[in-house]
């Protein structure tokens, strides 16, 4: 009988519980929708693709090649990233830098975003800082898995 | 021929409602269970980039499944299959005709009842054809051939046996109070007063009969806490192999079904249309003095106070529906033999007794 009491005292709790919650919030909607700012919200939605959440400065977005002064990426074609990724979605192809310095090249580097797992080991590897995943894109979905695959053009902005 | 025709405007007007009511349900649900759990909610569906808070969800939904594909199981029972949500449907939506929205309007010479059917048996009939749309649940378990919807419909019928009982057996004690079956009538009864002030409806006269009533009937809309037979979470559920309209006509049979109950417990427990101190020609106060209304107003004060009821029970059960999770089984068993079927006998005795004093 006394546990039966419990329980009954629980439903009600839980009842009254969830009312609150909706009474409160529709307290705010309702003046909000009246014009009336307040600090508080009636949810805490944010409203996607017209509303953005700042994205955190050590957030891992999608990848980007960085330039030198004359335009040519830094990469040195080392394949350090090539060797760390684990899911061997980096393919470098290098040539010949006729700059001494340099010697080499990549002429071809491809992203598989399909395949990536944004872990972030090419950007931990890279001798250079030639690869940064900061470009605080986040919204890179394709139709086809081709639209997916970055190469040179795309990824050097 | 005009008599026919009063008829069926009373039944478009009626199903129109209902449907209506059914179809802003899921949206009032979406947006309820929304707002209980801080989220906004549907808002998106719009019409040339109008959207006023999603009321254009429940077409959107409806379009959609309208469109899809009326697939059926090679392995069914095609016929059985194809009637079973159709046996649900009907035999929820004829309910409507017992119900009383209003008393009665006078145009000219005549008086119509805002009720389709003033049957002798209104409340038996409801109960009675609320207890036949388990068919459809066992039907479509069975037709459909396949292991889990047959557990689920097994669930639904031990359920709805057990709560049916309860259901029935609680309303004997409030047939007492009010001598009649007759829906308006019973109505008519809740516009009397008790101790001079009090207006004198159900829940007042039958406190014990309301809470079993109420357990009984979210038990028969077959939502949580009660969706044993759908049990989303573990065995899918009776229409599981059911798609696009089909599927939809179970779940507006699950709307339909809340809105039944809600109308049943306003019409029985909380003075239906009845306006509290609301005569025919006005409301007479009880610590005197008195504001008469045409007859025009008083009907619409009947019919708003009638749907407000509704829209209060509507939005409380899928209050209930979202806060409380799934009974068990054997719970779910226990509660309906042992607990509010002994109660709704103590119920009856009680009434008896306090009949007899008085």
């Amino acid at each position: 009988m006394i546990k039966a009491l419990g329980y009954f005292i629980e439903i009600i709790r839980g009842i009254v519980i969830t009312s609150r919650h909706f009474f409160v919030n529709m307290f705010f909607h309702i003046l909000k929708v009246l014009g009336i700012k307040t600090k508080r919200k009636g949810a805490v939605t944010i409203q996607y693709p017209e509303q953005k959440k700042e994205i955190a400065a050590r957030h891992r977005s999608l990848h980007r090649l960085m330039a030198r002064e004359d335009g040519k990426p830094r990469c040195v074609a080392c394949m350090l990233c090539v060797t760390v990724c684990p899911s061997e979605c980096i393919y470098v192809e290098a040539a010949e830098d006729p700059d001494l310095e340099m010697q080499k090249y990549p002429s071809k580097f491809i992203i598989d975003i399909g395949r990536c797992c944004f872990c972030g080991f090419c950007v931990e590897a890279c001798p250079e800082d030639a690869i940064r995943m900061d470009s605080g894109e986040i919204d890179f979905a394709g139709y086809t898995r081709d639209d997916l695959v970055y190469d040179l053009d795309k990824l050097l902005r | 021929m005009i008599e026919i025709l009063i008829v069926f405007i009373k039944i478009v007007c009626a199903l129109v409602w209902f449907l209506l009511l059914t179809l802003y349900l899921t949206w009032l649900e979406r947006k309820e269970s929304a707002v209980i759990q801080d989220r906004i909610g549907a808002n998106r569906a719009s019409i040339f980039g109008i959207r006023i808070l999603g009321l254009f969800q429940p077409f959107a939904d409806a379009i959609k499944m309208i469109f899809k594909e009326d697939f059926v199981p090679a392995f069914s029972r095609k016929f059985l299959h194809t009637l079973a949500p159709f046996i649900s449907f009907f035999f929820v939506a004829i309910t409507i005709s017992a119900i009383p929205f209003g008393d009665s309007i006078r145009i000219g010479e005549r008086t119509i009842s805002l009720q389709i059917l003033d049957f002798n048996v209104g409340l038996l009939f409801i109960l009675a054809m609320l207890s036949l749309g388990i068919y459809g649940i066992i039907l479509s378990g069975w037709a459909s051939n396949n292991r889990y919807t047959l557990i689920g419909g097994l669930r639904g019928t031990a359920q709805l046996i057990s709560y049916e009982v309860a259901l029935g057996l609680s309303l004997i004690g409030l047939i007492m109070v009010f001598p009649s079956l007759k829906l308006s009538a019973i109505v008519h009864y809740q516009g009397e007063l008790i101790f001079g002030f009090l207006p004198k409806w159900g829940i007042f006269l039958q406190p014990l009969g309301f809470l079993v009533f109420l357990f009984a009937a979210l038990a028969e809309t077959k939502r949580a806490p009660f969706d044993l037979p759908e049990a989303e979470s573990e065995i899918i559920g009776f229409f599981a192999e059911y798609g696009g309209l089909k599927w939809g006509l179970f779940m507006m049979t699950d709307f339909m079904e809340i809105i039944v109950v809600s109308t049943l417990l306003t019409t029985l427990f909380f003075g239906g249309w009845q306006v509290p101190w609301m005569a025919a020609d006005g409301f007479h106060w009880p610590w005197g003095g008195e504001w008469l209304l045409s007859h025009w107003l008083v009907v619409v004060f009947q019919v708003a106070a009638f749907n407000i009821k509704v829209f209060f029970f509507c939005w409380l059960q899928i209050l209930i529906r979202w806060t409380y999770p799934r009974f068990r089984y054997d719970q779910l068993m226990d509660m309906g033999w042992k607990l509010l079927i002994p109660l709704s006998l103590v119920n009856i005795v009680g009434t008896g007794i306090v009949m007899s004093i008085l």
